[in-house]
């Protein structure tokens, strides 16, 4: 029997211990915010926190998690004493920003992201795109993550190019 | 993305066809898109509205909640947001009270196809709605302003309608439009209404907060991959590994020959071991790892004769003895091509080809389906609810009246899931085998494996000049399998796919304006072999607007001219293209980089959008290219919403440079041999250059064409990369990916 906290929450596994945690939390926990994207830890789309580190479920078998302390972007609120309007402060930037598009990788990209911010509170561009590069998006919202990363992690400056030196977009209509 | 361009004639006529009526129609031509057998079945008067329906396209609740229905397709490209807008815009109504939701498939055919066009392909969903939908908004506001006139018994012109509220000016009473709406949805609809002009536009052009982007942030479920049903199973599938040619319109792998299921019906939850169609076999059980984990122990034997000796190479081949042969169609000819290259003081020809690409959407086909003696009901991330409706129809064998399709958020599209409906035909035939709910959902490698690809595509080009080195004659062969001819026979001319010949047309080169020389011809020559092709973003666009801006610079080169004064003599009639040409060249400091850095450029029109990107690039001394910015500029007619217009270039960009470094599908024995990210690459953050994207339109009058968003920063993308590697060692890149050459250094 493998014992594990997800959310905060005790849980109880006594199936096939190889199965990838990705499956237990979407399939039997119905916490369907983790995605599947490749089954082989290529794209992000799965990534949970496991303690504080940002982790692929999809090759994360059940039985390396025993004990574990696990939070899924439905649990990353919560791990936010200061989160506003029921979001971590990531998620809200997020949403402020219109980082997505499909958003099907976003959950992934923001717990990649939240547990960039909490070991690196101010990373530079250079440590922005390292972390980042193995969470893919195929719609191509990289320069808003990127973006929406800086803000958590210095504010959101008067100008825009003082924030986007690394990774720049400009609107003009 | 497999229409032609409507016509402005066509579109101004579907408007106005469809001016007397409360089904607002969609243009004429499109209505014949879907094979008249898949009609809805019983002909007859559009039924009545429901209640409280203020046209088709908005219920107002008594709470004042506008429900605005969106008969398109969600896949990240914003329409829960833009088609609202252009709703809204007309409505009145209070932006914060607005609230998007799917036009049902089911009631849309019930109710003789009342929403039109339900597809998102094309990059058509707002160009070919926003009239309809800017005049849905203005009937509505007829119809509440009629009947608030009515109840005080004053003149309409008295009364004013803003924010969601009636206003009559004189006495300063006022109704909310949630007193008015019910009463207001028994009124007659009315045929004519004054549209605003551009300029009194309020909501379209700003960049609106999107309606749906906290759910994407917070995991929510909100893709068909998160539908959860009571009872409900999970199917892993596998198709034959090795395609073998066209079965049925989506069956193209090898058969299936037997499976023995008796090893793995022991193994934990697996339920049931099925054939999928004449090619297939999946794995039913209480979870998807369980099916998996079996389906990857079932013995399956394969017809083993499947593929054999269908190679990239051999495939390239067959495409290269296609050019110009004598079953090629002309798509545009004027002058005489042939005898001005015999006269021809200098004659160029260069070869160039494209590879085989496939979407790799984020989220992994998937589909789930309950099938029923009564009734299936369908959960579906689909581009095209309609198409789903019909194929899963066709499937089983039932009356698409009895079809439910449930349309859901699609974790991206691309054209993946359009015309080629496969999974949904897959998904249905696994669930008629039990009787509860089925989830499908494909591996990453099955979904490589297993995809409509883009076509390879190779060209020939030749160019005459005279002996003063003016360009006199310009002749292009392409060659490739058609997509039509694949998936969508019925919209081939005389059995031709004019759309492979995109971006050489008339129609793509602003009416024939752009890039016009006195003797030129476009052939194109259609290969069908055994794999299977299907629309990818920018569809013919991206390889021939690759073909066709490298050729430019080389012609540029024989020329004796840059590449950027080359194209502005090209587009001296051309005053729109010449418009952002001059743009992008401004915005980018064309000819003033800094040292060691290259710059290349390319312009693509795509349906009434024209593009142009400048990419700039570096090459160190091991050959290792470095792309540092892209400077885009578009002229879409008019920007409905500037934020996500960006993000669609921004999109089109990074998809584009990913298959432009990396994209690669290729065969061995009839099988893809790419399975998964590690080896089919999709461009990653610490490769995504800056990114500059510059809107710049033209507007007009509103009634015109309006131009496409979501496809058209593809196509400059790949010729603008190459021309600046051109610049920077001297190659000419004429094959795709750029991985597979090596580059000298700068």
């Amino acid at each position: 029997m493998i014992q594990l906290a997800v959310n905060g929450v005790q849980r109880q596994f006594d199936g096939d211990p190889t199965t990838p945690l990705l499956w237990f939390v979407r399939d039997e926990l119905n916490l369907p915010g983790t995605r599947f994207g490749c089954g082989m830890g290529l794209c992000g789309c799965c990534t949970v926190h496991i303690g504080d580190k940002a982790t692929r479920s999809c090759i994360t078998p059940m039985q390396d998690v025993n004990g574990a302390s696990i939070t899924t972007i439905e649990g990353l609120p919560a791990k936010a004493p200061a989160s506003a309007g029921g979001l971590h402060p990531v998620q809200a930037v997020w949403l402020e920003e219109n980082v997505p598009q499909c958003g099907y990788c976003q959950s992934g990209q923001i717990m990649q992201a939240a547990a960039l911010l909490a070991e690196n509170p101010r990373p530079s561009d250079d440590d922005i795109s390292a972390a980042m590069a193995g969470n893919l998006c195929r719609c191509g919202t990289y320069p808003r993550i990127h973006r929406a990363i800086k803000i958590c992690a210095y504010g959101k400056p008067n100008s825009v190019a003082a924030l986007t030196d690394g990774m720049k977009t400009e609107e003009q209509a | 993305m497999t229409m032609p361009a409507i016509t402005r004639r066509g579109f101004a006529f579907g408007i106005s066809a469809a001016a007397g009526g409360i089904v607002l129609g969609i243009p004429p031509e499109s209505l014949g898109q879907q094979p008249s057998a898949q009609q809805p079945a019983t002909p007859g008067q559009p039924a009545p509205l429901k209640p409280l329906e203020l046209t088709a396209w908005v219920v107002i609740e008594a709470d004042d909640s506008v429900r605005i229905r969106i008969a398109r397709s969600e896949m990240g490209q914003g329409i829960f947001t833009t088609l609202p807008m252009l709703v809204a815009e007309e409505l009145e109504c209070d932006w914060a009270k607005v609230k998007p939701e799917f036009a049902d498939t089911a009631e849309h055919i019930a109710r003789k196809r009342l929403w039109g066009d339900m597809r998102s392909t094309n990059s058509r969903s707002v160009r070919t709605s926003q009239e309809i939908l800017r005049k849905a908004g203005a009937q509505a506001r007829t119809m509440l302003v009629s009947e608030a006139a009515a109840r005080w018994a004053v003149p309409v012109d008295e009364c004013n309608a803003g924010n969601s509220i009636v206003t009559h000016r004189p006495s300063r009473r006022t109704f909310r439009y949630g007193e008015l709406a019910e009463a207001a949805a028994r009124r007659r609809v009315p045929a004519e209404v004054e549209l605003k002009a551009p300029k009194e536009w309020r909501l379209i052009g700003t960049a609106v907060k999107p309606l749906d982007t906290r759910a994407k942030v917070t995991g929510e479920p909100v893709f068909a991959s998160d539908i959860r049903l009571p009872d409900m199973l999970y199917a892993a599938v596998a198709s034959c590994p090795s395609f073998a040619g066209r079965h049925t319109l989506f069956e193209y792998a090898g058969k299936l020959v037997s499976f023995d299921d008796q090893k793995v019906l022991v193994m934990p939850g697996v339920r049931k071991v099925v054939r999928v169609g004449d090619t297939a076999v999946a794995v039913i059980a209480s979870t998807w790892w369980q099916a998996k984990k079996a389906l990857e122990a079932l013995p399956v034997v394969w017809d083993a004769n499947a593929g054999a000796g269908v190679t990239t190479d051999a495939l390239r081949e067959t495409f290269e003895k296609g050019l110009g042969a004598s079953d090629a169609a002309v798509g545009e000819k004027h002058g005489d091509v042939v005898a001005a290259l015999a006269s021809a003081a200098k004659v160029i020809t260069a070869e160039h080809r494209v590879p085989y690409l496939c979407h790799a959407t984020m989220e992994p086909q998937t589909c789930t389906a309950h099938v029923t003696a009564d009734r299936v009901d369908v959960w579906a991330p689909t581009q095209n609810g309609e198409g789903t409706a019909n194929v899963v129809a066709e499937a089983l064998g039932v009356p698409v009246s009895k079809v439910y399709v449930h349309k859901c958020r699609a974790g991206g599209g691309f054209g993946r899931r359009g015309l080629s409906q496969d999974w949904a035909r897959m998904s249905v035939l696994i669930a008629a085998q039990v009787d509860v709910p089925v989830k499908m959902q494909w591996s990453r490698e099955e979904d490589i494996r297993h995809d409509f690809y883009r076509p390879m595509f190779v060209a020939r080009q030749t160019a005459g000049f005279d002996k003063d080195g003016t360009l006199i004659a310009w002749k292009i062969d392409l060659c490739a399998s058609s997509i039509q001819a694949t998936l969508q026979a019925s919209r081939q001319r005389n059995g031709v796919d004019m759309s492979t010949m995109h971006a050489y047309l008339e129609e793509d080169l602003e009416g024939g304006k752009a890039y016009h020389v006195a003797n030129y011809q476009v052939a194109f020559t259609a290969r069908q072999t055994q794999i299977p092709v299907g629309y990818w973003r920018g569809v013919n666009f991206t390889p021939n607007g690759f073909f066709r801006e490298t050729f430019v610079d080389e012609m540029a080169k024989s020329a004796g001219k840059n590449p950027y004064q080359f194209r502005r003599e090209m587009f001296a009639k051309a005053p729109r293209s010449l418009r952002v040409l001059d743009e992008v060249a401004k915005r980018s400091n064309w000819g003033r980089q800094p040292a060691g850095v290259y710059q290349g450029m390319a312009l693509v029109e795509h349906e009434a959008a024209v593009c142009a990107q400048v990419v700039e690039i570096s090459v160190d001394k091991e050959g290792a290219l470095k792309v540092h910015r892209v400077v885009c500029v578009i002229d879409p007619v008019f920007v409905l919403h500037p934020g996500m217009a960006v993000m669609q270039m921004e999109g089109g960009i990074i998809q584009a440079l990913g298959a432009a470094l990396h994209g690669e599908i290729t065969f061995e024995n009839g099988q893809v041999q790419q399975s998964n990210f590690h080896d089919y690459a999709l461009l990653r953050m610490n490769e995504v250059p800056r990114i500059e994207t510059h809107l710049l339109p033209c507007g007009g009058d509103p009634a015109q064409a309006w131009g496409s968003v979501g496809e058209v920063g593809v196509p400059p993308l790949a010729p603008a990369l190459v021309n600046a590697v051109f610049a920077a060692t001297g190659q000419r890149i004429r094959s795709l990916p750029l991985r597979n050459h090596k580059l000298k250094a700068a």
